[in-house]
């Protein structure tokens, strides 16, 4: 693709250097001769601003491990000594503790511009798939790094990710376990993970040289998703694309410092400005914002499926949300690159993006929290004053309860007792109330939660309190639309799309007419304008 | 199926309690407009230097605040910062707490009277350097602010179980900040439950700290009304302060940084336009 090098050395130096390391060659032929693709747009600028997140992120960590103390009673404060007395720590711990944000932000802009485009498909599968393997340390480097200020949040992400890993059937707990160092997350798990968050940021870095190598082997991807032909289709990497890259990028770090220096907390959770405490589970536990559209999908499994229970099965699918990015360039069939071409593909990728938002959205909510209203209602029953009775019940058995209580409440009925009903205090020994004469009263209350019903039967209550000691409650729980409904529905859609509209839609679909080159519709565009 | 849904509750009695919040629900705190929530506002000195006065008087009989020594009161940004002003009259140079309009040296710490003084009105134990003994000294301004508990464990035990949490970092390890500690050590409504009392804005609405402000408890020595409300707003923005001493310094910074940034984009623009002229694109 980069064709023979162009590369002529000028002067006696470079000359002497090229015929024993031919590394200025080698600089030239990647970032100044190569051949861009005339056509590129913005979305074409988030490799280089990714660059320098990893090198901001390298450099800042770098600075931060020297002040850091990796240690259960120490770590917290280390961090707040760091931001107090350190020389522009205010400033340093920001960057680093923000970058990792930006870091996923553009990393997500770069993976949805390779899906609208068709990045992934031939010649460029190895590119996609080492991109993905970047992603996945950089999301394991996420969690391992958010876990070192040791706050409530670090504490408790750790312990529910590596409770995760004990869903595993047979070697489950022996990961858990050798992962922690321990039974629990303690001293040896924070050591572990700082040794891992230090070294797999040079890991990432191996992973990116071989991710521009495997890029400048293919030839970068374009957004008519149409090969190069010609040396008209392309035009040289600097300075066309520098500046263009560099351009984009400053707006990036408007963006960046925006966050540093205004709202240093904004993506951060407040929990995890309390220190570390093993005995107090805060009252949510979420991860960091770029990771919560897979905690919903690992959430929105909360039934079996025959052996594997829903914890097993979250597990599943949380890791599968990711493998299947791994193998999308083979289940794409389309042969037809970019989704400017294909109309129906594109309305589906559309969807698949807000569909990921929306599963983001998920992630951070109660999972029990209503989408869509509903009315819950009750209705109470009581007897205005009368006399209440109180029976012992005793059955033969633990099997005969049920049989016992019937026949006890049958009774009490029987001589026009009211509201009776039976509390089982045992296997098979219980109480059977009644009330006798008296005026039966009735209400109704509602509330739009269940919670808030709970209330108004309370308040009810307590507006007869004195005189009616007891209540038959009949509770009318409506139908629910939960956030871990709308997780599964978005979770279906997410592996949809991947596993069925992607390869079908590729055999079925009708593209648009494809240019025969790059340089044809830009040309022509131009000279009709 | 009546008996599937039926509930025989027992008779209610007054006591049950609560009824209005349900765990985790508080009242949102009111919105203070505090000089420090525009994005150019920095710290009111005068109401930090009152905040602290209530924390040294009243919170810090029972709440620490570990990450916190009494130098950085005197460093740059601190309440009680120094600068070496000229006097224009006697010609004489003179300390003027807090930075001047114009002009003024900065005085180190280690110079600051103020500092110095709060330090060491502060009696510190620690070992004595003949004995090794435990032993009561003034306060350095190098110490840490005192803990009022040895441990956690004394802390509850004075404290009907208790822990009254430190305060380094507290307005950003709640929801709310500086809003939601004033509207907390405000709000207190009088209603008690054995050692708990009834807060709207403390999540579950039941708080094991006493309502910690009493008017005219703490005397203020500039004319500040010394009412519960102005205790509540003035020690919110202290600990607004303790928690983000570098808040003006960054906010100052990223004036400058964004500023270079828009205009280096700005240029970085033209020149960007400039090499692809002519290139079709």
């Amino acid at each position: 693709m980069s064709g023979p090098s162009t590369y002529e050395p000028k002067t006696g130096f470079t000359r002497w250097l090229d015929k024993r390391l031919p590394i200025i060659r080698l600089g030239y032929d990647s970032f100044v001769a190569y051949p861009t693709p005339r056509n590129l747009n913005y979305w074409w600028t988030f490799g280089a601003m990714l660059s320098l997140c990893l090198a901001v992120q390298i450099i800042t960590g770098i600075v931060l491990a020297m002040h850091y103390i990796p240690h259960v009673d120490e770590a917290f404060a280390s961090v707040q000594r760091f931001k107090r007395d350190v020389s522009f720590g205010w400033l340093i711990q920001p960057i680093h503790a923000v970058g990792a944000s930006m870091f996923f932000l553009a990393v997500y802009i770069h993976m949805f511009r390779g899906l609208y485009y068709g990045s992934y498909k031939a010649p460029r599968e190895v590119l996609w798939i080492l991109g993905c393997i970047i992603y996945l340390l950089m999301v394991v480097t996420g969690f391992l790094g958010y876990t070192l200020p040791w706050g409530q949040m670090s504490f408790w992400g750790a312990t529910v990710i590596t409770n995760i890993l004990g869903a595993v059937p047979l070697v489950g707990e022996s990961i858990q376990v050798w992962i922690r160092g321990g039974g629990a997350i303690d001293q040896p798990t924070l050591n572990r993970f700082f040794s891992l968050h230090y070294l797999l940021p040079f890991v990432i870095a191996g992973v990116v040289v071989l991710h521009i190598w495997a890029l400048h082997e293919s030839g970068q991807n374009n957004p008519t998703g149409v090969d190069v032909k010609s040396k008209a289709d392309t035009v040289p990497f600097s300075p066309h694309a520098t500046m263009k890259d560099l351009f984009a990028t400053s707006l990036f770090l408007i963006l960046f410092g925006v966050f540093v220096f205004y709202m240093p907390d904004a993506l951060g959770h407040a929990d995890n400005y309390i220190p570390a405490n093993a005995l107090q589970t805060p009252p949510e536990i979420v991860p960091e914002w770029y990771l919560l559209p897979f905690y919903a999908i690992l959430r929105a499994v909360d039934f079996n499926v025959g052996p594997i229970d829903s914890k097993l099965g979250g597990v599943i699918a949380m890791f599968a949300s990711i493998a299947v990015l791994f193998v999308l360039p083979w289940l794409d069939t389309s042969r037809v690159r970019s989704m400017r071409y294909r109309p129906i593909a594109r309305q589906f990728f559309l969807i698949f993006v807000v569909v990921c938002i929306a599963l983001g959205w998920c992630g951070g909510q109660n999972p029990g929290r209503l989408i869509v209203p509903a009315t819950y209602n009750a209705t109470l029953n009581w007897v205005q004053g009368g006399e209440v009775v109180e029976q012992p019940v005793q059955s033969a058995g633990e099997a005969g309860w049920d049989e016992a209580a019937a026949e006890a409440e049958e009774a009490m009925r029987a001589q026009g007792m009211t509201l009776v009903a039976t509390t089982r205090t045992g296997a098979s020994v219980g109480t059977v109330r009644g009330v006798r004469g008296g005026a039966p009263q009735s209400a109704s209350v509602s509330a739009p939660s269940s919670d808030g019903l709970e209330e108004a039967i309370t308040e009810a209550k307590e507006e007869h309190a004195a005189a009616a000691p007891y209540y038959m409650v009949e509770r009318n729980i409506p139908g629910t639309f939960t956030v871990t409904n709308l997780s599964q529905v978005l979770t279906a859609y997410y592996f949809l799309f991947f596993l069925i509209i992607l390869p079908l839609l590729g055999l079925r679909e009708t593209p648009g007419r494809v240019p025969e080159t790059i340089a044809k519709p830009v040309t022509t565009q131009t000279e009709g304008a | 199926m009546l008996r599937k849904f039926a509930i025989a509750a027992a008779a209610l009695s007054a006591a049950v309690v609560g009824v209005a919040f349900a765990a985790g629900e508080a009242e949102h705190p009111h919105d203070y407009p505090y000089s420090f929530d525009s994005p150019v506002g920095g710290y009111d000195m005068g109401q930090v230097q009152r905040g602290f006065q209530v924390y040294q008087q009243v919170c810090a009989s029972c709440h620490g605040m570990d990450h916190l020594a009494y130098r950085h009161l005197g460093e740059r940004g601190g309440p009680f910062a120094v600068y070496r002003v000229t006097n224009h009259e006697t010609g004489e140079p003179e300390l003027h707490v807090g930075q001047p309009a114009h002009g003024g040296t900065f005085v180190e710490v280690t110079d600051n009277p103020y500092v110095r003084a709060i330090a060491e009105a502060v009696i510190i134990t620690d070992a004595d350097p003949n004995s090794g003994q435990p032993a009561d000294r003034p306060g350095r301004i190098s110490d840490r602010f005192r803990s009022p508990f040895p441990n956690e464990i004394a802390a509850r035990a004075s404290n009907g179980g208790a822990y009254p949490v430190d305060l380094s970092v507290i307005t950003l390890a709640r929801h709310g900040g500086a809003d939601y500690i004033r509207s907390l050590l405000a709000g207190y409504d009088g209603q008690t439950e054995g050692v708990l009392h009834h807060n709207p804005y403390f999540p579950g609405g039941w708080i094991a700290m006493p309502p910690p402000l009493v008017e005219g408890a703490v005397p203020y020595a500039d004319g500040t009304a010394t009412t519960v409300e102005q205790y509540a707003t003035d020690v919110a923005a202290f600990l607004q302060w303790a928690g983000d001493p570098h808040m003006e310094q960054r906010k100052k910074t990223g004036l400058v940084v964004l500023a270079f940034l828009i205009v280096l984009a700005g240029l970085l623009y033209l020149a960007y336009k400039q090499v692809w002229r002519g290139e079709s694109h």
